[in-house]
């Protein structure tokens, strides 16, 4: 930091006092926060390939991890990608959806059971689906004997199962910000002639965009993090999402295939980070409204 | 929120058909609108689009509701119905509105969030699991099958494989000559059109393509695998090739009587009774693999705190799970909160940078930070032993406490961007005139902050630590991606480890590799789970008086 010399009438004790630590914090922390990373991105470039191979960071780069990664018919890790593309893409657009309709019921209407109907939803967001992992692995098995599309292995049963999560989570969170478009304007389109359908995709929907892309956002890096019931779920190498497919990289020999996995990690965080950094803004303010990404 | 929502809404970038600088946007252009009615008629698309989508549900219900009827299950075909009556009444009938709009999103959630709790708590009062998965029937025709043993004296029935749509069939001539046709679900059947060659074998059979030796070779596990019924009845035995040309009756060393309910072993004349536990016992105790499904009451949970193999570990582990919740809340919530007051400065230079840095770990997908810390700290060959320390051995995940402090630290890694992203929002939004009134009367920077902006802080972010903390409860991907909760427990034979939580345990104990799955046992810790959830969230509720928001 050359505030030092940029600011010469200051003494450095007085500067750092007020601000020199915070660079030093600041310094640590970055370290802290980064250097996994680093690591990673070294351990992906690294042709060595094991684990123990690396020593020091990025001490060569090499595209071999990478062509290996692509190439490995058992883990086919260009299907996994668009698996979780498709999963996550899928869910979120629905989950929204169904969210935004459920919102725009408890905001705009009232009926018997609307205080009930907002308080089992807040309850029942404290239980998490994993908690009955072992009762959706069984009753998927159940439904699979019925229609197999919907199974055991099929993504569109996975689909399913994460959209029974979609309203617990997300209804409230809608339900804020639907509260914030005035009512007025509802009823100057009611006014006018527009009916119930005609106002929600016509004017609400349009004016809370930015929490349907946050709560979308949110939905989507929720999802294609989620191991516990994909696991369960999703049996064949083709049909797995990037979390339980890298998983299987280094579950059985967490040494032998260090650098492949590493390279996939890459390629997995790529995307859903450079969605969170440049959506950052409103995603913060998702959160301070309570959402917790997991 | 308000203020946040505003300038996003501002920002983004396709916010509709708004213009970017307009704050309303003009109602959606006027349609043709009979100024008389009220209510608003519904257009002819919006009716067109309702027949549509209810038609698709229909006739998807139609499918699922015919192949309950064939499948002969009468209750869920009862329920079924129920709810397809009830999706086309919601949106059939004139008002309701509400139940329009929020059938979708409740149905999805009373199946998959609701009825699979509901579930679970039976699966708890069962023993589900390896070895008691269906009904005493299936138990009985699969022991019948799976103790089967080559006839001695058999003869051969010479064997072509063939195969349709990708199945493989049994096409045998038999010891009389006749050709006859079978698979594993199918029994054997003659095969009236099959073509024979010149010793009288049959080899072909129209409609079906035959496997040449080579072929039989690559699908050997699926033509090893073939086990065809001679008969309806388990008891008259099997067909079965073990190189795919001579197929030999295999039968069954047991023999089921159905009056007394005992199973003989035909070979050693043992006996073996229904034990009441879902399972056949013979006198001296023998058990036989296969049980089948009984309810058991509450024998689950008596195992869970009273069996010494589980009853300490347990103990343990809910212990851990609460010591790594709220030490993890309190970890990251103390680094968050320093941090955003280190940089709540806005004079700081490179404030941004640190920011976008320190965000990185939040935004690195969970499950994948768990795996690549876990190859860091990797006593033998990880980064941080061989490269930064010079080659030691230290047991960052192999000794029980060092292994929970590796954990922690890796949620602190995890968990510290959130706080310190939700606490600079925080105090932000804190009133400065309290800060300048404070100083004017001499507090300390330390007083300040102890007893007037923590304690504001905290209203607003108390809410947050507790779904945080329900949160880390059931934070399965950084347990299970760094340590799988182990180093493992030496005083019991199960699965178990030092860092171990309840929800890991639930995992490992249905899902788990090497010991058996019980879904019983797994749904009675989950149980035990969700109790104490809904107790942190009682007495939450009751703190923060969530209940007032809703009205």
């Amino acid at each position: 930091m050359s505030t030092l010399t940029s600011q010469p009438r200051r003494s450095f004790p007085r500067w750092f006092r007020d601000k020199g630590w915070r660079h030093l914090v600041g310094v640590a922390t970055s370290i802290f926060a980064v250097f996994p990373l680093l690591y990673v991105l070294s351990a992906a470039f690294n042709s060595t390939g094991t684990l123990a191979g690396s020593a020091s960071l990025f001490s060569q780069i090499s595209g071999d991890n990478f062509a290996k990664l692509f190439g490995n018919e058992q883990r086919p890790f260009g299907r996994w990608f668009v698996n979780t593309m498709v999963v996550g893409l899928i869910t979120s657009a629905a989950s929204v959806f169904l969210g935004a309709l459920a919102a725009y019921a408890f905001s705009r209407m009232r009926f018997t059971g609307r205080r009930a109907g907002l308080l089992s939803l807040l309850l029942l967001q404290m239980f998490p689906q994993l908690l009955a992992v072992v009762a959706i692995f069984l009753l998927l098995s159940g439904i699979g004997e019925i229609i197999p599309a919907l199974g055991l292995g099929s993504q569109l049963g996975l689909i399913m199962v994460y959209l029974g999560g979609a309203l617990g989570v997300n209804t409230y969170l809608m339900y804020g910000f639907f509260n914030t478009v005035p009512q007025s304007l509802d009823e100057a389109a009611k006014l006018d002639g527009a009916s119930h359908v005609q106002i929600f995709f016509g004017i609400i929907l349009r004016l809370v965009t930015p929490i349907l892309a946050v709560v979308g956002l949110l939905t989507f890096i929720g999802i294609s993090s989620e191991f516990v019931i994909a696991s369960v779920v999703l049996t064949d190498p083709n049909n797995q999402t990037l979390a339980v497919g890298l998983y299987s990289f280094v579950a059985n020999q967490r040494t032998e295939d260090w650098g492949v996995f590493a390279a996939g990690a890459v390629l997995a965080a790529l995307p859903v980070m450079a969605l969170f950094l440049f959506l950052q803004r409103y995603i913060v303010s998702g959160l301070s409204a309570g959402s917790v990404k997991g | 929120m308000p203020p946040t929502a505003k300038s996003a809404l501002e920002a983004m970038p396709d916010g509709g058909p708004q213009q970017p600088g307009t704050r309303q946007p003009a109602p959606p252009r006027p349609r043709r609108v009979p100024a008389a009615s009220r209510r608003g008629p519904d257009s002819w698309k919006g009716t067109l689009a309702k027949i549509i989508l209810l038609g698709l549900v229909d006739a998807v219900a139609v499918y699922v509701l015919t192949a309950l009827f064939l499948g002969q299950s009468w209750a869920v075909l009862a329920i079924a119905a129920l709810v397809t009556v009830a999706i086309n009444w919601v949106y059939l009938r004139p008002g309701g509105l509400p139940a329009k709009y929020l059938a979708p999103g409740v149905l999805f959630l009373l199946v998959f969030q609701v009825f699979v709790v509901v579930f679970s708590g039976y699966i708890a009062f069962t023993n589900y699991g390896d070895g008691h998965n269906g009904s005493k029937d299936d138990a009985i025709s699969s022991i019948l099958t799976s103790s089967q043993k080559r006839v001695p004296d058999s003869p051969a029935y010479r064997t072509a494989i063939l195969e349709k749509g990708g199945s493989y069939y049994l096409l045998v001539t038999n010891p009389d000559g006749e050709a006859q046709i079978g698979t594993t679900e199918s029994k054997l059947e003659d095969a009236a059109g099959a073509v024979k060659d010149s010793t009288g074998k049959a080899k072909e059979l129209p409609g079906y393509r035959t496997l040449t030796f080579q072929e039989i070779v690559t699908h050997q596990k699926d033509v090893l695998g073939l086990v065809v019924p001679l008969s309806d009845d388990p008891a008259a035995g099997t067909l079965r090739t073990q190189d795919g040309s001579n197929a030999y009756v295999f039968r069954s060393n047991m023999v089921y009587d159905k009056a007394a309910d005992t199973l003989t072993d035909t070979d050693t004349g043992t006996v073996y009774r229904d034990s009441g536990q879902g399972d056949f016992v013979s006198e001296n105790g023998e058990k036989l693999a296969t049980g089948w499904k009984i309810d058991v009451g509450f024998k689950n949970f008596v195992t869970a705190f009273t069996d010494p193999e589980l009853r300490g570990p347990l103990l343990s582990v809910t212990l851990w799970t609460f010591t790594f919740a709220i030490v993890s809340v309190l970890l990251c919530f103390a680094l968050g909160l320093f941090l955003a007051i280190t940089f709540n400065r806005s004079d700081l230079k490179g404030k941004k940078v640190y920011r976008i840095i320190m965000i990185l770990p939040y935004a690195f997908p969970a499950f994948l930070s768990g795996l690549v810390w876990a190859g860091l700290l990797n006593p033998e060959f990880g980064f941080i032993n061989n490269a930064l320390l010079g080659g030691v051995d230290i047991g960052w995940l192999t000794d029980p406490v060092l292994a929970k402090i590796s954990v922690l630290v890796v949620n602190l890694w995890l968990g510290f961007p959130y706080m310190f992203l939700v606490c600079t929002g925080a105090l932000q939004s804190l009133p400065e005139d309290v800060d300048e009134a404070a100083k004017m009367d001499g507090a300390s920077a330390w007083r300040i902050f102890s007893s007037i902006k923590l304690p504001l802080l905290l209203v607003s972010v108390a809410p947050l630590l507790i779904s945080s903390f329900a949160f880390n409860f059931n934070n399965f991907n950084v347990i299970y991606m760094l340590t799988a909760g182990g180093p493992r427990f030496e005083d019991t034979t199960r699965d178990i480890g030092a860092t171990d939580i309840l929800i890991t345990l639930v995992y490992k104990s249905a899902f788990g590799v090497g010991t058996g799955r019980d879904y019983g046992l797994a749904s009675a810790l989950a149980i035990v789970i969700f109790i104490i959830v809904a107790a942190i969230s009682a007495i939450s509720f009751k703190q923060t008086k969530a209940l007032e928001d809703v009205n």
